[in-house]
């Protein structure tokens, strides 16, 4: 059997997945990037063959992709998580998509047609608004672990906005709201309707909406709020914290047949 | 398993630059040593009347050619902040700022070819044709100095015969001023003699420009703004003209050898908003990997002026700087812009916001939208700045540009 490995090495986790010839993921493994990325890569690698019990030699070819992509010693071939993402959510949907990827340090929309062609893309601003960092902001000034936000708001009793742009003005807006006894279950709701908005700025949706990367994988209410802000469901593939390195390993695997 | 590292490239140079080399460090040493020989100095907007103010005698200093040189060697970046604090919004015009940081600094790109900053000002003569920052930049000069600022107010949008009779009758009334500044009387013929070797400059200009509609195209936008120094600051001499020759004759020869400025041409791009002048090495090099050449823009082709005329100046002036893209309605700028792609076979556009610059970019009312409807080719929009660095951002554009690329190809 031949294997194809997909690593996405992001702002803040390095996710890779091994795929076999048809497609099924074998192994996946996640870890933090940090400052070293050839070192992460090799982490998540030798955890991910060793978990599969295949050997180095069985992997046929291995593509990057995310910030360090060029930062993999032994990638075969490098893509943009736009087209990671894309390929990824495509495998699932095979028809006209949209793509809502939030990632720790930026958001992505991506339409697809039907045949799975991109036909634009768009990435957030600059700033962290919108994205995982601003989540992880705002539970930092609330004194709490990120993963808590969804449980917490899923609790709130009414709506509460943060209305900057900026997360740092978010957050002493946070402060003010602190300050005025709003509860936390509806401050932490009010932190995903701030996303959310950030999110249907970017562009409207298009087909069937899907959601990838970690915030969506970790907080279903937040995709929740996203669907209901663009009036349709949304599908959350399965592992959607790796659909990225999932679609780098599905075009490792269509390069490789194409040279042979 | 091998790696996956980028293909090294180097920009191809052209023959011709020495001479360029030779011809701008003229004019500015010229330009710095004016005041000391006695010649009086006016600072012009890109696109102000410079004939009239060649045409008595003048030196002419450019202060957007100056910012550009702020942006493009990074001083901007320091500078910028020290107007800041002086009470110039971070949100306006960068080039404003980058200027004006540089003179309360006192430090200047032209110290590094060993001459003074730029030369004070005698008088300062603006067009609001481009926007208005330009007449608040050079009030504070005018203030600062105690020296007369003149200017044409021109109307925005589409040109009519009685704004451009208006526009060259703001132009005529700027003589008598003028006159008294420079000490001597306007002698016609010597401005009908300018704005002859004007429009040469300006056709040769443009030669060099339509070359880049050959596959492959011979030469890049990246090119085109180091190019363009002359057709910038020497419109209306003899040594813009007969360096636009040479380059012309260059380029024509690469045409002949189809020799291309980005080898392996796989795609084409046209690039519409104003450079990135601290990042123009980065991004060249980004583009040339991946076998993409962008191949025309807007920005270069705003110094081609081609209604001057000889025999009739002040109309002739109005019209051709009434005409620039930037201060037309969304109408004509989406047909130039339909016609452009045309004409040099674009596969995709990318539209640079630059967030400093509301007037060349901050203003797209759907435009990208319109046109990719219209004409079917995909667009990028990248947000960065002409020189504050601050306000881009490295990864994100390197992504989208190679996310665009991915997406030409198909992938
Ligand atoms: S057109 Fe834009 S870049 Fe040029 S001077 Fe005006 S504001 Fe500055």
């Amino acid at each position: 059997m031949k294997y194809f490995c997909g690593i996405d090495i992001g702002a803040s986790s390095t996710k890779l997945v091994l795929i076999d010839e048809n497609g099924q993921i074998v192994a996946k493994s996640i870890r933090r990037s940090g400052v070293n990325y050839a070192e992460a890569s090799e982490r998540c690698l030798e955890e991910a063959l060793s978990a599969a019990q295949v050997d180095r030699s069985q992997i046929a070819a291995s593509l990057s992709t995310g910030y360090g992509r060029d930062n993999v010693p032994w990638s075969d071939g490098k893509r943009t998580e736009i087209a990671c993402h894309g390929k990824g959510a495509y495998h699932y949907v095979r028809d006209r998509l949209t793509v809502i990827d939030i990632g720790a340090q930026d958001s992505k929309l991506i339409h697809l047609d039907e045949q799975g062609n991109r036909i634009n893309f768009k990435m957030n601003r600059k700033c962290a608004a919108g994205t995982g960092a601003f989540l992880e902001e705002i539970a930092l000034r609330l004194d709490l672990p990120v993963d808590r936000l969804n449980g917490l708001a899923e609790n709130a009793t009414k709506d509460v906005s943060l209305g900057s742009f900026c997360t740092v003005f978010a957050a002493t807006e946070v402060l003010s709201l602190i300050r005025q006894g709003e509860t936390v279950e509806n401050i932490a709701k009010g932190a995903f309707h701030s996303v959310v908005k950030r999110i249907i700025e970017m562009g409207a949706a298009d087909g069937q909406l899907v959601m990838t990367g970690g915030v969506a994988a970790h907080n279903p209410l937040l995709v929740q709020m996203v669907g209901k802000a663009f009036g349709q469901d949304v599908f959350v593939p399965p592992h959607a914290q790796f659909v990225g390195a999932f679609g780098a390993a599905l075009f490792a695997r269509e390069e490789s047949e194409e040279t042979g | 398993m091998s790696t996956a590292t980028e293909k090294k490239v180097e920009r191809k140079e052209f023959q011709s630059t020495g001479k360029m080399k030779a011809v701008m460090g003229k004019y500015f040493t010229e330009l710095t040593q004016g005041p000391e020989q006695g010649k009086k100095t006016a600072w012009c907007t890109s696109v102000g009347p410079a004939e009239l103010l060649r045409a008595l005698g003048f030196n002419v200093f450019f202060p957007e050619n100056h910012g550009a040189m702020l942006g493009a060697s990074r001083m901007a970046t320091d500078l910028i902040p020290l107007a800041n604090a002086k009470g110039f919004s971070p949100d306006i015009c960068s080039y404003l700022t980058s200027d004006i940081g540089s003179y309360l600094k006192g430090e200047s790109p032209l110290q590094k070819m060993k001459l003074p900053g730029p030369p004070k000002a005698d008088v300062l003569v603006f067009n609001t044709n481009q926007c208005r920052d330009v007449k608040d930049w050079f009030q504070f000069y005018a203030r600062e100095w105690d020296v007369p600022c003149l200017g044409i107010h021109s109307p925005v949008g589409e040109l009519s015969e009685p704004m451009i009779e208006d526009v060259a009758k703001q132009t005529e009334a700027l003589v008598e001023p003028l006159e008294e500044v420079a000490g001597v009387k306007l002698d016609i013929d010597k401005l009908r003699e300018i704005i002859d070797l004007s429009r040469q400059c300006t056709m040769l200009w443009k030669q060099v420009l339509e070359s880049a509609a050959h596959r492959p195209a011979p030469i890049t936008f990246f090119d085109g703004t180091i190019q363009m120094g002359p057709a910038v600051v020497l419109r209306g001499t003899q040594d813009a003209v007969d360096y636009y020759k040479l380059l012309v004759d260059e380029l024509n020869q690469r045409v002949a050898n189809d020799e291309a400025a980005v080898e392996g041409e796989r795609f084409r791009i046209y690039w519409e908003g104003m450079p990135i002048w601290g990042k123009l090495r980065d991004l060249s090099t980004q583009f040339m990997q991946l076998q993409t050449c962008v191949v025309a823009s807007t920005y270069c082709n705003s110094w081609i002026f081609e209604d001057l005329d000889p025999a009739d100046p002040f109309r002739s002036m109005a019209r051709a700087y009434g005409s620039i893209f930037i201060c037309r309605s969304d109408d004509f700028k989406e047909l130039y812009l339909q016609e452009m792609f045309e004409k040099f076979q674009i596969d995709g556009i990318v539209y640079h916001d630059a967030k400093t610059c509301p007037n060349n970019s901050n203003c797209r009312y759907q435009l990208p939208q319109r046109l990719a409807e219209r004409t079917g080719k995909p667009y990028l929009i990248i947000n960065g700045d002409l020189n504050d660095l601050r306000l881009y951002s490295e990864e994100q554009t390197r992504t989208n540009i190679e996310a665009f690329v991915e997406q030409l190809a198909g992938t």
